[in-house]
């Protein structure tokens, strides 16, 4: 955190950044005992950018979100984070002896915590569930409630774990709705770690590949949502073929997709 | 007319199979067995009461109050001795479970306790007690301390670590944590651990109460032996076991209240 290089870096960040970035990373390296998980990793985000960072397991992008949401020392570091930032796990994380109410509530306080919570319940039309306990919750119910719960923070950053990982297809589709919607409304910046190459073309402004702990590739996504459909083919291929995937010719994209789904996971 | 045979062989039916399912069948028996058995001679008075003479017995000393009064006495000792006992176990359950230092000097010496019956402490709680009430409270006290210890203890070490990282990641501080997240993930061993101490509680009773005592159903039972009055002492030993199953529902009565959040109950 001290020693902060700001000058040579500063030129390769794009210039998308008009205001400085809430999240800023530079040179960044982490290890366990003789694995190297990260090294020399630079990553900006800007606020209200959206990013998707792709990976295969032990790829480093679930590294990458603990330290990015403060759950790892960064002693020596050149990190920067948001102190206002929320989490959502692929495994909801609910305290299981709290009411839905509470648990959005937890560690909120000032104010009418009871009602800033009914309120973010209501934004993810759970106001009927306010008094349920979560272990009568279903899966996405539960993941609906902890994104509740980051959003009652109005972080700056919110950090997304493969949170629709466990998720049936269905029940997914309407999760990235919800948190499209969500992510307007409140426009905080997002990273969202998946493996799913649809969902991150999907949902994301820029996609970020990391492989061996270093960033691969990154692509920018111009087109708007819901009409990325021109562009989902090329990205696709060039993103699975980083990723090490080989990229047949000839079965549409949707069945490459199917059949690397499983190597990726 | 033709109708009432076939209701009767109905009613019969139902009879019968409510008495082959009914559980209550087999006591029942034997309680009559038994009475069988001292009317005719073949159980004699002196090696076990009648129940019938055990009933009246318990209504004579449930009248006179001199059944209230011992069991008062013999409360008493259970719920001081618990009080202090479950008191001790819940501190140093907390002291280990929630510090690594505390941990390195609380548990070896638990577990060396651990070790030791409680009960062959008594000749060594008489020398440094006496025979009154404090060595009964003592052991009780001391016997029940380890399983409410053992119980939390791996109950705050086995709390979730997802749940307690992600109650860190929305900036809970470390009070915090313990208090929504490791106590109450812990309350289900507790609770475990309380019943155990329950009933290890009422078996020390039962022994401590033997020593010296001029009231309580320990001094009853004495008494009763000396006189040879089987009968007082089946009225004790039916009190017992009542002092147990009330410590059961005791504790169950906790448990339903303390652990709604639980899908078993909540489907209920």
């Amino acid at each position: 955190m001290d020693a902060r290089k700001i000058g040579p870096h500063r030129a390769t960040a794009p210039e998308f950044y008009m205001t400085p970035p809430v999240v800023r990373l530079r040179d960044f390296s982490r290890s366990f005992g003789d694995d190297t998980v990260i090294s020399g990793l630079n990553l900006d985000i800007a606020p209200g950018e959206f990013v998707t960072l792709l990976g295969r397991s032990g790829s480093g992008k679930t590294t990458l979100l603990r330290t990015l949401a403060g759950l790892d020392p960064t002693t020596g570091q050149d990190v920067t984070v948001p102190d206002s930032r929320a989490v959502v796990f692929q495994d909801a994380r609910l305290l299981p002896w709290k009411k839905v109410w509470r648990n959005v509530a937890l560690g909120l306080r000032q104010g009418d915590v009871r009602r800033r919570a009914e309120d973010a319940l209501r934004e993810v039309g759970l106001e009927h569930r306010l008094d349920a306990w979560p272990l009568t919750l279903s899966g996405g119910e539960a993941q609906r409630v902890a994104l509740a719960r980051a959003l009652v923070r109005e972080p700056r950053l919110l950090l997304l774990d493969e949170p629709f990982a466990a998720l049936d297809a269905l029940t997914r589709l309407r999760m990235h709705e919800l948190v499209l919607a969500l992510w307007t409304r409140h426009r905080p910046a997002v990273m969202m770690v998946t493996h799913d190459v649809d969902e991150a073309i999907a949902l994301a402004d820029r996609i970020v590949l990391l492989d061996q702990g270093r960033i691969v590739t990154q692509e920018r996504i111009e087109a708007p949502r819901g009409e990325r459909a021109h562009v989902a083919r090329g990205l696709r291929s060039r993103l699975l073929s980083a990723l090490g995937g080989h990229v047949a010719e000839g079965p549409s994209p949707a069945e490459i997709i199917a059949l690397h789904a499983g190597g990726l996971a | 007319m033709s109708a009432r045979p076939s209701s009767r062989i109905l009613s019969f039916g139902a009879l019968a199979h409510t008495l082959r399912s009914a559980r209550w069948l087999s006591p029942l028996l034997f309680l009559l067995l038994w009475e069988l058995g001292s009317r005719c001679g073949l159980i004699p008075e002196r090696t076990l009461a009648a129940p019938s003479t055990v009933l009246s017995t318990m209504l004579d000393m449930a009248l006179s109050g001199e059944l209230s009064n011992n069991l008062w006495v013999s409360f008493l000792r259970v719920a001081i001795g618990l009080a202090i006992g479950i008191t001790i176990g819940v501190v140093l359950a907390l002291v280990a479970g929630l510090s690594r230092q505390g941990e390195v000097a609380v548990d070896p010496i638990m577990q060396i306790k651990r070790t030791i019956p409680t009960l062959a402490l008594t000749p060594l709680f008489i020398v440094w007690f006496g025979i009154g009430e404090t060595p009964k409270i003592a052991l009780i006290a001391f016997a029940s301390i380890f399983p409410v210890y053992l119980n939390l203890y791996s109950g705050i070490r086995s709390v979730d670590v997802r749940l307690l990282e992600g109650a860190r990641s929305f900036g809970l501080s470390r009070a915090e944590q313990i208090w929504h997240v490791i106590l109450p993930g812990a309350l289900p061993s507790l609770l475990v651990g309380l019943r155990y101490s329950l009933s290890v509680a009422i078996l020390v009773l039962v022994v401590a109460e033997q020593i010296n005592a001029s009231a309580g159903l320990g001094y009853l039972i004495n008494n009763a032996r000396d006189f040879m009055r089987t009968d007082i002492i089946v009225v004790c030993l039916m009190v017992y076991a009542v002092l147990g199953l009330a410590a059961d529902a005791l504790v169950r009565a906790v448990e339903s209240r303390a652990l709604v959040w639980r899908p078993s109950i909540v489907s209920q």
